[in-house]
């Protein structure tokens, strides 16, 4: 184990670390971030959602989002997986359908960086658990 | 690669009691058959705080919230909530009000109007791995206090956050290390008291047992501070995972150079020892304790000297209770000014309380000082168990007292407690409902006191005991009005002349309910009644005339032959030959036997 000697030290490992806990000190603050749903049910996972979802969390943060990435149960729009669901804080949350990993690059360049909506939106008008 | 979940496994003592430990290798084998190891992470946690309802498992980001998981439960969570992402509705909290399931501790109410500062790292960091403690800013006061300020603007910026001592006295935290930096010694020290001797409490178990290194940090400070190159924590031997953990994170932080010589670069020298305590209550009083730990009797000594100017082997010593040590980074990293902003005119930041007795959300809370009763018993506690009428809460354990209904819009803190004839002491609560009688609840806390009082005094070693002689007789039917008087005045005089906290405080139980709660005394008195029905000696069985049929099953139960009739005809009670065992009420099928 390499001392810590001075601050600098400590601020390195700190970085080094942050990210073991990154995600937990995210979930505590989920009202005021991105959040993005992804559809992870037998026929999401089989249209390629896990996919989906690994390229969110990977290429969220090279475009400088910060955001809780989770997975949901089935939504009910088997037709169109993988679906994701992603609130903005303060906004009402939007489905977006057949989300590739092309489709996850265009919403990330267009909907979450310049607030341009992309197509295949869903109508979203029940609520779920999280509403309660 | 980073993880997508981590599952939060409480690993505090409350949940390892129920088996938590087999819960994380359940988990952890269900994550490997699935080969999700690299894509979730299991991590055991301090206490969350919900104990009564553990083991406690939290997923987070969803921030999911399972109570009362089992080890069988593992591969359900995998299968559908990690897998699926389907949430294992069973294993969610229910609301006592509402009675429905809640989806994430967002939306429990036991969170939602707590503020954590000193708890700030249970529940969220694994307390094993100082790493996780050092990306939540640890070590970063440490660093900023001996890099960045003098000692004497570290004890300005405690003293300007209005800190103060959370181990019952509520001294000015700032003003107490002012007092051990000005006397000059060849050697100082930093003693934590973590002996907590309250009954019912575990703030200090819990800290120490989910964020050790909070503890350790802050004692480091407070020797740069003071000018002092020695901490000691005194922790009771009961303590046996607290006493672990802080043994891990000591190591730790002496291989990552954050103890021992020439910390981050500077001529700062600080260790920590462990020293354990065999739990007495008295020993928590700091004289007592700085005796125990020299080796002697663990008695108190008369305060001048105070331990800032001749303490641990005569030297300079600084005493700091736990929680109040858990404070001290947020306080310096967030700054006095944030600090001073929360809680009310003269008590600043949260207090920690052992939430206990008969509420709903049973557990240990934090909350902002100037937080009412009210808001603590019914929104964070749930309301009383099973609907029942409030009656009194106790606070301050056995220095404290009984505060009713007119007292639950008080806000909590230091003076307003004082005022209302308790005190906030360590932060027990115990809440009470219409079924517990006063006197038997101040006759419970001076037999704690005549066990845990050390003898030195005349007034706590034999005042206490005749309080208790006094209680005990009210309690059997045979009080009389004299022995109301006889109490009160015996309860001041131990207060005046007791040498310690200890006996100073003993009589507040006994004089909060006789205020608080006088026609309940009268009813035994006088009456001699318990109306909360549970004084067995005041208890009376009867059989109702109307109701009786004459079974004579009752009589055939009852282990004195108290009971006489004749067949088919109302059955009788020899109240003098009754020993009160509830034989009778227990088998009557036609509930004619009550008691008044
Ligand atoms: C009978 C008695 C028992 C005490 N027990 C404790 C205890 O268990 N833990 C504690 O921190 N302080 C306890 N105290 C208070 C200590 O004497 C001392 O005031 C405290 O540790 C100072 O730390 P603080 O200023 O951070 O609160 C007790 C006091 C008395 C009179
Ligand atoms: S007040 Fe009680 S505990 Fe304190 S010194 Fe006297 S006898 Fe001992
Ligand atoms: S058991 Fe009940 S009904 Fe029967 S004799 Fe006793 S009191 Fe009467
Ligand atoms: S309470 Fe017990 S002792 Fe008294 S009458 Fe009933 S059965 Fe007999
Ligand atoms: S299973 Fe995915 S939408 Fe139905
Ligand atoms: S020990 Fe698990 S919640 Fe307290």
């Amino acid at each position: 184990m390499e001392k810590i000697k001075s601050l600098a030290d400590l601020k390195r490992i700190k970085e080094n670390v942050q990210t073991k806990i990154d995600l937990r000190e995210k979930s505590e603050q989920v009202e005021s971030l991105v959040q993005i749903k992804v559809a992870m049910a037998t026929c999401g996972i089989a249209a390629g959602s896990k996919e989906t979802m690994n390229y969110f969390i990977e290429n969220l943060e090279k475009n400088g989002i910060v955001a809780v990435v989770t997975q949901t149960g089935c939504m009910g729009y088997c037709y169109a997986e993988p679906t994701v669901e992603i609130t903005k804080p303060g906004k009402d949350p939007i489905v977006f359908g057949h989300v590739t990993t092309e489709r996850a690059e265009e919403i990330i360049q267009k909907y979450l960086k310049n607030d341009e909506l992309v197509a295949d939106i869903i109508p979203v008008n029940f609520d779920t658990i999280k509403d309660r | 690669m980073s993880y997508k979940m981590h599952v939060l496994v409480c690993g505090g003592t409350g949940c390892r009691a129920s088996a938590s430990q087999q819960i994380i290798t359940r988990l952890e084998e269900s994550l490997r058959e699935k080969n999700l190891e690299d894509e979730v992470q299991v991590i055991a946690t301090g206490c969350f705080g919900f104990c009564e309802k553990g083991p406690i498992v939290k997923i987070m980001p969803d921030n999911t919230f399972y109570v009362q998981v089992k080890p069988e439960d593992a591969e359900e969570i995998v299968n559908e909530h990690v897998i699926k992402g389907r949430k294992v509705e069973r294993l969610l909290y229910k609301d006592p009000e509402k009675k429905e399931a809640v989806s994430d501790s967002k939306h429990m109410g036991f969170y939602k109007k707590q503020l954590r500062i000193a708890l700030r790292n249970c529940g969220f960091i694994n307390p094993e791995n100082i790493e996780e403690y050092i990306a939540r800013d640890g070590y970063s006061a440490l660093a900023k206090c001996i890099t960045e300020l003098k000692p004497e603007e570290v004890i300005q910026e405690i003293k300007l956050s209005g800190l103060r001592g959370r181990g019952g006295g509520g001294f000015p935290t700032g003003l107490k290390w002012e007092f051990a930096s000005k006397y000059q010694a060849d050697q100082k020290y930093v003693v934590c008291n973590a002996d907590e001797g309250d009954p019912g409490a575990f703030m200090d178990r819990s800290i120490m047992e989910g964020d050790p290194h909070s503890v350790i940090e802050a004692m480091a400070i407070c020797g740069y501070s003071i000018g002092a190159t020695k901490g000691l924590v005194y922790i009771r031997a009961e303590y046996p995972l607290a006493i672990q953990r802080l043994k891990i994170a000591i190591q730790q932080a002496k291989e990552y150079g954050l103890l021992g010589q020439n910390i981050f670069g500077t001529d700062f020298t600080f260790d920590i020892e462990l020293r354990y305590g065999a739990g007495a209550f008295v020993c928590g009083e700091e004289t007592a304790l700085i005796h125990s730990m020299e080796g002697h009797r663990g008695e108190p000594t008369m305060k001048p000297p105070f331990p800032a100017e001749s303490g641990y082997l005569n030297r300079p010593t600084n005493v700091n209770n736990v929680e109040t040590l858990a404070n001290i980074p947020a306080i310096i990293m967030k700054g006095a000014n944030w600090f001073n902003k929360i809680g009310t005119e003269r008590s600043k930041g949260t207090k920690v309380f052992a939430l206990a007795g008969k509420i709903n959300n049973v557990g240990l809370i934090e909350v902002p000082m100037g937080t009412t009763l009210r808001e603590v018993i019914y929104e964070i506690g749930g309301g009383i168990k099973n609907d029942k009428k409030f009656k009194a809460v106790q606070t301050g354990g056995p220095s404290g007292g009984c505060l009713t209904e007119k007292h639950l819009d008080v806000p909590i803190d230091f003076d307003n407690l004082l005022a209302s004839g308790s005190m906030m002491g360590s932060g027990g609560m115990i809440v009470m409902d219409e079924d517990d009688c006063m006197v038997s609840v101040a006759k419970f806390y001076l037999e704690f006191t005549v066990e845990e009082s050390c003898g030195k005094c005349t007034p706590c070693r034999v005042g206490n005991k005749r309080l208790h002689e006094i209680l005990d007789k009210i309690t059997q039917g045979k009080g009389t009005m004299e022995d109301l008087d006889t109490l009160r005045n015996l309860s001041r005089v131990i207060k005046d002349t007791a040498l310690c906290g200890l006996g100073q405080t003993s009589p507040n139980p006994v004089l909060s309910t006789i205020d608080n709660f006088y026609d309940e005394y009268l009813a035994h008195i006088k009456d001699k009644k318990c109306p909360a029905g549970k004084c067995k000696a005041l208890l009376m069985y009867h059989i109702d005339p109307e109701l009786c049929i004459g079974c004579g099953l009752c009589a055939r139960n009852c282990p004195v032959d108290a009971i006489v009739g004749e067949r088919k005809e109302p059955h009788f009670i020899n109240t003098a030959k009754c020993i009160k065992c509830g034989a009778c009420m227990e088998k009557c099928k036609f509930k004619a036997v009550s008691t008044r």
